[in-house]
């Protein structure tokens, strides 16, 4: 599978990563490096080898429904970013977390 | 407008997000309250912070094989977490953790009653289910509460949920709404979901699409996002089945979308499109190992399973000789079922507390929804006032009378005070299991079964009576029933209604 480079470009785009058209071109060879080394994996031949789905050959442990976190907001928010140029507020209201206007 | 509906056929799948019933996260020990002060049950792995980890609820997996052993689906020994990623500030990680190629819960099928409509008659149907997955809920996002900035609450940010996908299996609004609500039953039958619509423990997304009458290939399809009650996704299945049936029949094309429905105006309004269509590059999450299920696992969560509503409306009709259609009303709420069961345990006939459970119960409840969850009076009262009519104590009118008054001392009593709380140890009222038969005592309801007071009362109704008597002996038959209810009237209604019956024949025939 080759890329070029508006893939890479979207590709940054989804993980919303600002690229510039020098690290575009660098990316896209080392992601290129990437692919040709996982082509090179799938000439080996896997038929009846069921995939992993994990690097370990472990499951998963449960934990009981127990509630063991209690109330950390006001530690938690004592780290939110200072609003606006200088201001001294953080971007926390009424205990909500504060981020630029999103709307649908 | 004009349109050809006949020449279409509409073709609608359902995707329905239920809030499981845990106490903590489906990966973190906080809390999943509803109605909290905003981001105080939101802990570290809530909001993301970097270097956390998720560990699996169990409770959460219980209820996904729960409901997988609800109906009759594959439950698969090995399912996978993916992450499906986009970026949304209600969702701090980035991604949300979801299951993609490999779900916990595999196909099975649900039937549903499709209720008569205008020019249709009731039918069953078999909805396929395609899948159920777990995944986390994401965080609420409330804007303008600061100027242009949007405030958000991570509370809700790793709920479990269970997201049941259907085949485009339904042809008609009708048919989405029957299943939507048999659904929505059932997780509250197994117990794995509250069903409160409101606080948004049960939203339905819905896909529909047009396609000719007789033809095969599926039409394009949009999608109604989060529709929280029955009645709008009925409005916004039709209107949308309309706009798509006008488009396509001026020359139209149909574009995939998310639409929303506001029921202000009974409209559907598409979202931004999504240029950049659905790339979540999902992939196995790799903070999570595969989650295995074991033969053991199943059948120890099928050992806890309650009867389903099927097998216990068929059990209904042998056990208890109930007709088909009793049975099947009675099943309709656990709740419901239990009650009837309980009063019937309680001594009563199984077919007078099956019609009073469905009929003055059932509609008093319905008239009173804001202030009861459970019925108004405990099993017990109920099974000891209609043993007080199998008795001869009194007549099923004078009972109509009691439960009227028991109703009333319990509105005025505990209605405020009444917790939501059904099953055993529920609380219903104050007044005791033999609360018909103080009220009885206390209101002098007993029915008068001693022939001669019968016979007194009768020989007086006779005596004012004369032009009835006339007109039956010259051969009006209705003027007989006319004496008993003269008679039934001067006893206030206290008489043996067959004893009146076989006196007043008696003395006619003298």
């Amino acid at each position: 599978m080759a890329l070029n480079i508006s893939d890479i470009k979207r590709i940054a785009h989804l993980a919303r990563l600002e690229i510039s058209e020098q690290e575009a071109t660098q990316t896209l060879t080392k992601l290129t490096g990437i692919l040709g080394l996982i082509e090179q994996m799938q000439a080996v031949d896997t038929t009846g080898i069921t995939p992993m789905s994990h690097s370990q050959d472990v499951v998963q442990r449960l934990r009981d429904d127990v509630v063991t976190k209690t109330n950390m907001r006001e530690a938690f928010q004592a780290n939110a970013p200072k609003v606006g140029n200088g201001a001294a507020e953080k971007a926390v209201y009424g205990g909500l977390y504060l981020v630029s206007q999103v709307i649908e | 407008m004009e349109w050809a509906k006949n020449n279409w056929e509409v073709v609608i799948g359902l995707e329905t997000h239920t809030q499981l019933k845990t106490n903590t996260k489906i990966f973190s020990g906080a809390s999943t309250q509803y109605g909290a002060e905003p981001n105080t049950q939101a802990c570290e792995v809530s909001i993301a912070l970097p270097g956390v980890l998720p560990v699996l609820n169990k409770q959460a997996v219980e209820c996904a094989i729960k409901f997988g052993l609800a109906i009759n689906a594959a439950i698969p020994s090995r399912s996978v977490f993916s992450r499906k990623n986009y970026f949304y500030p209600d969702l701090p990680k980035g991604y949300q953790i979801s299951q993609f190629e490999l779900p916990v819960v595999g196909k099975g099928n649900v039937t549903i009653q499709v209720p008569a409509g205008k020019n249709t008659a009731a039918y069953e149907k078999t909805i396929h289910i395609t899948r159920a997955h777990l995944e986390e809920d994401a965080g609420k996002s409330s804007h303008g509460v600061v100027e242009g900035m949007s405030g958000i609450d991570l509370n809700r940010a790793g709920t479990p949920l269970l997201e049941i996908v259907t085949e485009p299996d339904m042809r008609s609004a009708a048919e989405a709404v029957a299943y939507a609500k048999k659904l929505h039953e059932l997780v509250q039958w197994i117990d794995i979901c509250d069903g409160n619509m409101q606080e948004g423990s049960f939203r339905c997304d819905v896909n529909v699409s047009v396609r000719p009458k007789g033809t095969e290939k599926l039409g394009t399809r949009r999608e109604i996002k989060n529709l929280n009650s029955f009645k709008f996704m009925q409005q916004a299945i039709e209107y949308e089945t309309r706009w798509q049936i006008e488009t396509l029949e001026d020359g139209g094309t149909i574009q995939q979308a998310t639409v929303l429905f506001n029921p202000d105006t009974g409209e559907t309004r598409a979202m931004r499109s999504k240029e950049e269509a659905n790339d979540y590059r999902y992939f196995p999450d790799p903070d999570l190992l595969p989650l295995e299920v074991t033969a053991a696992d199943t059948t120890r969560v099928q050992a806890a399973m309650p009867e389903l509503p099927e097998a216990m409306k068929s059990r209904f009709v042998v056990e208890y000789g109930l007709s088909s259609y009793d049975a099947a009303t009675l099943t309709t709420s656990r709740g419901m079922a239990d009650y009837f069961v309980a009063t019937v345990n309680a001594g009563a006939e199984a077919k007078p507390a099956a019609n009073w459970v469905m009929g003055d119960i059932a509609s008093y409840m319905n008239k009173n929804t804001e202030l009861l969850s459970s019925p108004p009076i405990s099993p017990a009262q109920l099974a000891n006032l209609l043993k007080r009519i199998t008795d001869g104590t009194i007549s099923g009118k004078i009972a109509k009378e009691v439960l009227n008054e028991m109703l009333l001392k319990v509105g005025a009593s505990t209605a405020s005070v009444r917790e939501t709380v059904t099953g055993e140890g529920a609380f219903y009222n104050d007044f005791g299991d033999n609360f018909a038969d103080n009220i009885i005592e206390a209101k002098g309801l007993k029915q008068v079964s001693d022939s001669g007071a019968i016979e007194a009362i009768i020989d007086e109704v006779l005596a004012v009576n004369q032009v009835m008597v006339e007109e039956y002996k010259a051969g009006k038959e209705k003027a007989f029933n006319a004496l008993v209810g003269q008679a039934m009237k001067a006893s206030k209604g206290k008489a043996n209604p067959a004893q009146v019956n076989e006196i007043l024949k008696k003395k006619l025939t003298e």
